[in-house]
């Protein structure tokens, strides 16, 4: 517990807190918010933490071994903030300040876990090419040897109700090489936007949009393999 | 002209609006000629879509009325 509260005041520190960030600046609802916040209005918290908890856990679990003790990384993060919050001087979003908080905490603590992820350099490293379909699925022209069909029945709305195919989704997010299921993770799961994913991981433009397309291509195989299953 | 393969390839700048506007024409070209491709798109579209309604969690009760009662007893911010 000691060690844990040590931790805690260890991420309040203004330089952990991402002085350096840059992109783009609060924005007046941001602003607006972290005031009430300062003004101590309960709800404003509340509402703070029902929006973002879910997602805070999800991106814990791309550094940390165990949903406990991504749990406990969250929860971390969350007094972070509060203890941040009076400093807080609005130059990046509110949500892109919480959400490096989180990463920087779940970075530290993957490593302290002995799961060493090959982060430091968050560049592609899986190799120059890795297609988005199979090779063995175009002829030698380039043109769709068996192509893909169209999903007349597996709609999102519909899939979302079959929770088996939830599952078969959150398996394949779950496989996918870390910096892949960090990006998709933040972009699609919680809908973050390409810039914000740029500045909460540190990565460039370029490189985001690599690893979201290659993410993005293994979980639509893997949705294709699911539904033709079926 | 793009091929079919080229194309997968090229999706995610063409979803994020990344693409030249002769790139975009080529990739829209071959779309509108190409049912495979434009259902290739619909699915990368659709398991996008499926993502963004994965079910997050929410914090627990206990917990997370610890961190309110935290929050209430925090001294305001003196004002500058």
């Amino acid at each position: 517990m000691t060690d844990r509260v040590k931790t805690v005041e260890d991420a309040a520190k203004p330089s952990a807190i991402g002085a350096t960030m840059r992109g783009v600046p609060a924005s007046e609802s941001d602003l607006a918010l972290v005031a009430q916040l300062r003004a101590r209005v309960p709800k404003a918290f509340s509402d703070l933490i029902d929006r973002y908890h879910g997602p805070l856990v999800r991106l814990a679990l791309v550094f940390v071994p165990s949903r406990a003790v991504a749990e406990e990384v969250v929860q971390e993060t969350w007094v972070a903030v509060l203890d941040g919050l009076d400093r807080f001087e609005g130059r990046s979003t509110l949500k892109t300040w919480i959400f490096r908080i989180l990463t920087n905490r779940a970075k530290t603590r993957g490593i302290r876990e002995n799961r060493t992820i090959p982060f430091s350099a968050f560049a592609d490293q899986d190799g120059d090419h890795e297609p988005a379909v199979e090779n063995a699925r175009f002829q030698a022209s380039g043109m769709w040897g068996v192509p893909p069909r169209r999903w007349e029945d597996a709609t999102p709305e519909k899939l979302l109700m079959i929770q088996e195919a939830m599952q078969h989704l959150e398996v394949a997010v779950a496989a996918l090489p870390p910096n892949q299921r960090a990006v998709v993770t933040l972009r699609d799961i919680d809908g973050l936007e390409s810039d914000e994913v740029c500045n909460v991981l540190e990565i460039s433009e370029t490189n985001q949009r690599v690893l979201l397309h290659r993410a993005r291509s293994k979980l639509r195989a893997s949705l294709e393999e699911y539904v033709e299953r079926k | 002209m793009l091929t079919c393969q080229q194309l997968t390839e090229l999706v995610t700048e063409y979803l994020e609006g990344r693409m030249s506007l002769w790139r975009r024409a080529q990739f829209q070209m071959h779309l509108g000629m190409c049912k495979h491709c434009r259902a290739y798109l619909h699915q990368m579209r659709t398991t996008i879509r499926t993502l963004g309604s994965l079910p997050q969690e929410q914090m627990s009760a206990d917990i997370k009325a610890e961190l309110l009662k935290r929050f209430r007893s925090m001294a305001p911010p003196e004002r500058k």
